[in-house]
């Protein structure tokens, strides 16, 4: 309730500012539309807006999920296979030298105008965080652990699913946060790139027709939807590593002692 | 093992074992020997290769030269090592888990029963006090059922009262197996231990020092372990 509340201020605040501007620069409706210009727009294009933040939300769940999957997976080969970490990693590091915005009109050339180069483009950007924090978690399992393991006689693979993987879930959590967080861009950048459908192509398509109003609307879906795919995935990852205690959110509420 | 009659059955046998840790040779040349179904205790000073010589029985380390001749064993670390994820039933059967047996649940829950934790079978280790997750932790070596027990400093992060009432529990629920306990604290050593090594010098050499006449574990106040405290920390801080 109190972080609903918090939430509320902070829109807000956001409004109360984002109208000052306005009003302080005399900025033009087809520059800066204010935000009830931008609320009328969310109205009366409700429809059009829900279609293309359908698409657009088809595109990043479905990037989320697949990049998550391979990403994970990639992870586990590099962790458990010696010549996989020799050869595979140095090539991943690398291929994170590429922006993925450079990589955007070939992906529409090879997989066409549909959801596929979108959905392609969202894979790339998530999978890298989720194989990093993913790797990083299954590689600093607790050595303890692993002798106590070692003096039960545990297969190296046993290690790997009953020690390992479960030692490194808050660090693929973090890496799964993250990986939601970038997920909307990599499926608004194929959007902008060539598509016919989705809020990014909306965006590009109310901009060239001066709909600025529109495009404002569009960008206050995108952004509202990438925040709710964040919460609800922050929460379902909390849900899922219960045993990770925060303590950040702990000390606030612990007062230092007194010397 | 032995072919005359005078031999002792031997649980543990180490000859010649060198052993070195950055360069430098922790020992070189050690012999030991644990006697089958008692308890071996061993002290000295921090870093001097008590833990590196309790590594290599356990197989987690290989010497450099020299002959372990051991049955199997079981391993009790410093920290209790529970997995936070998992309750305390799943932790005492984490080595049948690791082996991909077929886990015996009557017996932990039974085991946790008998070590006074019929209540926390479900809990998470972090919601146990520091001498219950020991005690998890003490469940979970009974679980393995090996004849050679290796522990490890096992009660130094518990305070004075709980570390009491935490070796009077393992003494009964380790009987009749053969156990070496690194210790750091003289008391310890001569309430548990049926043999007590003082392990100093680099390289290390063993040293066996006299342990009062009485069936551990011993009471505390007793006279002669009080004064055989007295001598071994005198010894130890020689």
């Amino acid at each position: 309730m109190k972080a609903a509340l918090r939430m509320a201020a902070v829109t807000a605040g956001l409004l109360i500012l984002w109208q000052a501007v306005v009003w302080a620069t005399g900025a033009q409706p087809f520059i800066l539309p204010g935000p009830p210009a931008v609320l009328a727009a969310l109205a009366s294009h409700s429809g059009l807006l829900l279609t293309h933040a359908g698409t657009t939300l088809a595109e990043i769940l479905l990037g989320l999920g697949i990049g998550a999957v391979l990403g994970a997976f990639s992870a586990l080969v590099i962790a458990h296979l010696r010549p996989a970490r020799l050869w595979l990693l140095p090539v991943l590091v690398a291929s994170q030298a590429v922006p993925v915005f450079a990589i955007a009109p070939v992906l529409v050339l090879w997989l066409g105008y549909g959801m596929a180069s979108k959905v392609a483009m969202a894979v790339l950007i998530i999978f890298f965080p989720v194989t990093a924090a993913f790797y990083d978690g299954l590689s600093r399992t607790d050595p303890g652990w692993l002798d106590l393991a070692r003096s039960m006689g545990a297969s190296r693979w046993r290690q790997l699913l009953r020690l390992r993987i479960p030692a490194a879930l808050p660090a693929c959590a973090s890496g799964l946060r993250v990986a939601t967080a970038v997920a909307p861009i990599g499926a608004v950048v194929g959007e902008w790139v060539g598509a016919s459908a989705g809020l990014g192509y909306l965006m590009l398509h109310a901009n060239a027709r001066m709909q600025v109003d529109l495009m404002f609307a569009a960008l206050v879906v995108l952004a509202a939807m990438a925040l709710i795919l964040y919460f609800t995935v922050d929460r379902l990852l909390r849900l899922a590593v219960p045993w990770q205690v925060d303590t950040l959110w702990q000390e606030q509420e612990k007062e230092p002692v007194e010397p | 093992m032995g072919g005359t009659a005078s031999d002792i059955e031997f649980a543990v046998d180490i000859r010649g074992a060198a052993l070195s840790y950055g360069g430098a040779p922790l020992f070189d040349g050690l012999d030991i020997r644990l006697e089958a179904g008692l308890w071996t205790c061993l002290l000295g000073p921090s870093g001097v290769g008590k833990t590196s010589l309790l590594r290599l029985i356990a197989g987690l380390d290989g010497a450099a030269a020299g002959r372990v001749r051991t049955g199997p064993v079981a391993y009790m670390g410093q920290s209790d090592l529970l997995l936070p994820w998992a309750n305390a039933l799943e932790n005492a059967v984490l080595g049948a888990r690791l082996r991909g047996e077929r886990p015996d649940f009557d017996r932990a829950r039974r085991l946790l029963i008998e070590v006074g934790l019929g209540d926390a079978v479900r809990a998470l280790p972090a919601t146990l006090s520091g001498g219950e997750r020991q005690r998890v932790a003490l469940v979970r070596t009974l679980m393995e059922d090996r004849p050679v027990v290796l522990m490890d400093e096992p009660f130094s992060s518990l305070d004075a009262i709980t570390r009491h009432a935490a070796q009077d529990l393992a003494a009964r629920m380790l009987a009749g197996r053969s156990v070496l306990l690194v210790t750091h604290d003289p008391l310890e050593a001569l309430r548990l231990g049926d043999r007590v090594h003082v392990m100093t010098g680099r390289p290390a050499a063993l040293e066996s020092q006299p342990v009062p006449d009485l069936a551990p574990p011993r009471d505390v106040r007793d006279p002669a372990v009080l004064a055989a405290q007295g001598e071994l920390l005198a010894r130890l801080a020689a």
